[in-house]
């Protein structure tokens, strides 16, 4: 990689070992994919739960704190935590879990990162805009930044996204350069969603279709624009069951006006997508009616998902768990406008600042006895079956049902 | 030793010799394996049962989301890590947990990796030359679905 002066300079440990360290990482995976140099970004968005860092990945971030050579140049915020520390015995999480995450925190913010704590920061921090080439950590955050904002970041695991905010920049690979971000997949769709459950199946079959972090579905046939919700659940269940960092609408994102902006229009239609082709990826998880735990996450809900969810909750009593979970950015809006309190007053939990399959969820499951879950988060379902968990796929509506009946119908 | 090496496009890491595992199927560190116990965990993965520790994963595609990146520096914590990960297409993720984890990798072939490798083969992965290799005449252990418990948390 072709290295200017400032690079060459923190590469040789003039600004510090822990811009060296982080560099000497960006090296390493820029040279891997062929980057020929680095791009300046403006944030960097870092993925770091406990429960994928370890006692390991804690401790590579204390000696960088420990340096004391080093901070972040540019805004660099968080994902979710590991837990919510306000209602952790509520989930049955052990004091080893809260004291990895406390120290997490620490090293994180004598690093000068913002812990925001939310992988939903398009929603409530700070949109990327067109162009903005950006370092971001979370793959949902990553494919509606890229595809509904036209801005530019690659998958950044927490060490180089980390490594962006140390260095403020990243290498220029992948969805940084114009060649890569044209369709390379072509698909129609027959019918256009309204629930989130179903935004996030058709999600997952795109994702699916599309295979592989390289190719860049552009889809035709929505009969309106999605609302921001929507896209949210949409990319989100893309990028998890495809590992798909960007996707195309023609008329509505904002690189696709015109098919023909992304190369669409040389491409055959690969598939044609219907209601039946969503209702089959939801059946395949209805493998049990009853369940133990009903949970809203992944990614984190937003104001008027709570809302939703807060006239559901009006008159019930759950006899199941019920876990809403949000980001601290829109929690106290939440508290002020009553949802939270309706949401308990029926029995429910709304949580903050964590994500469900980040927290340790195996032990969860184990502690709590939980292993038959209702969501309507299709990325949430596409990963919990590694965690010993039966996921089932349900709209908002049947899911607070069954917590209120204890059946998913 | 001789056979036909295949030369992949992306390589990192060091020469290491073992025991392939193979499956056209993905690989994503949190939704595939039960990292305690160190082995595929994940229901429909093609490898569910299998241990991973210590052997080469010939496999499609990266999967899903960015934990793996943390995840093989942590797992590496442990002894707890795959020798090598070889894929047909990586993505940034994978990359940027080798390149932490220090585990050596291969990605992008001409041909499918995954349909060329034999499942439970001996087999070098040499990132120098960006090459893997059966390694012919090597009689290799039978593959185990035993999960084992090692290391310190």
């Amino acid at each position: 990689m072709k290295l200017n002066e400032e690079e060459r300079a923190m590469l040789a440990g003039e600004l510090g070992s822990v811009a060296r360290t982080a560099i000497e990482h960006q090296i390493k995976v820029g040279a891997f994919f062929g980057a020929t140099d680095f791009v300046p970004v403006t944030q960097a968005h870092v993925m770091a739960d406990t429960e994928s860092l370890g006692q390991a990945g804690v401790v590579w971030l204390e000696r960088l704190a420990d340096a004391k050579d080093g901070r972040v140049r540019i805004p660099t915020i968080t994902d979710p935590r590991g837990t919510d520390f306000d209602k952790a015995a509520m989930l049955g999480q052990a004091d080893w879990m809260l004291e990895l995450e406390r120290r997490a925190i620490d090293a994180f913010t004598r690093l000068g990162v913002s812990m925001t704590d939310t992988c939903i920061n398009y929603q409530t921090v700070l949109a990327a805009t067109r162009g903005e080439h950006v370092a971001f950590g979370d793959t949902g955050v990553v494919i509606y930044s890229n595809s509904v904002g036209g801005a530019r970041s690659n998958f950044e695991g927490g060490p180089s996204a980390l490594s962006a905010g140390l260095t403020g920049r990243t290498p220029r690979y992948g969805y940084h350069l114009d060649a890569q971000r044209n369709a390379t997949v072509r698909l129609r769709v027959d019918w256009t969603p309204t629930q989130l459950n179903d935004w996030g199946a058709l999600g997952g079959i795109v994702g699916r279709l599309a295979g592989n972090y390289w190719q860049v579905p552009v889809i035709e046939g929505l009969d309106r624009a999605p609302t921001s919700d929507e896209l949210k659940h949409f990319g989100a269940a893309m990028a998890s069951f495809g590992s798909t960092a960007l996707f195309h609408l023609v008329g509505i994102t904002p690189e696709a006006a015109r098919l023909s902006d992304v190369g669409g229009d040389r491409l055959p239609v690969l598939q044609r997508i219907g209601e039946a082709d969503v209702r089959a990826l939801e059946q395949s998880y209805a493998v049990d009616s009853s369940i133990d735990v009903v949970v809203f996450s992944a990614p984190q809900l937003s104001l008027y998902e709570l809302r939703t969810i807060a006239d559901l909750c009006e008159g019930r009593q759950f006899k199941k768990p019920l876990l809403a979970v949000t980001s601290p950015q829109v929690k106290p809006d939440c508290d002020r406008f009553g949802y939270t309190k309706r949401i308990e007053a029926a029995g429910g939990t709304v949580l903050a600042g964590m994500c469900f399959y980040q927290s340790y969820a195996r032990e969860m499951s184990e502690t709590k006895g939980w292993k038959r879950l209702a969501t309507n988060s299709a990325k949430l379902v596409n990963i919990l079956g590694g965690y010993g968990y039966v996921p089932m796929l349900a709209s908002m509506e049947a899911c607070v049902q069954a917590a209120e009946t204890g059946e998913l119908k | 030793m001789s056979s036909t090496a295949f030369t992949a496009k992306h390589a990192m890491g060091r020469r290491v010799v073992g025991q392939a595992l193979v499956a056209h199927d993905g690989f994503s560190a949190r939704y595939d394996l039960n990292r305690l116990q160190g082995v595929f965990s994940r229901p429909t993965h093609k490898l569910v049962d299998q241990s991973y520790v210590d052997r080469i994963l010939v496999l499609d595609t990266a999967k899903g989301g960015v934990a793996t990146a943390w995840m093989l520096h942590e797992m590496r914590s442990r002894n707890m890590v795959p020798s090598a990960i070889v894929f047909n297409t990586v993505n940034t993720i994978l990359a940027q947990g080798a390149a932490l984890g220090d585990v050596a990798m291969l990605a992008g072939f001409d041909v499918d990796i995954t349909a060329h490798i034999p499942h439970g083969a001996m087999v070098e992965v040499d990132p120098v030359t960006h090459t893997i290799r059966v390694l012919d005449g090597v009689d290799p252990p039978p593959v185990e679905g035993v999960a084992r418990v090692h290391g310190p948390r």
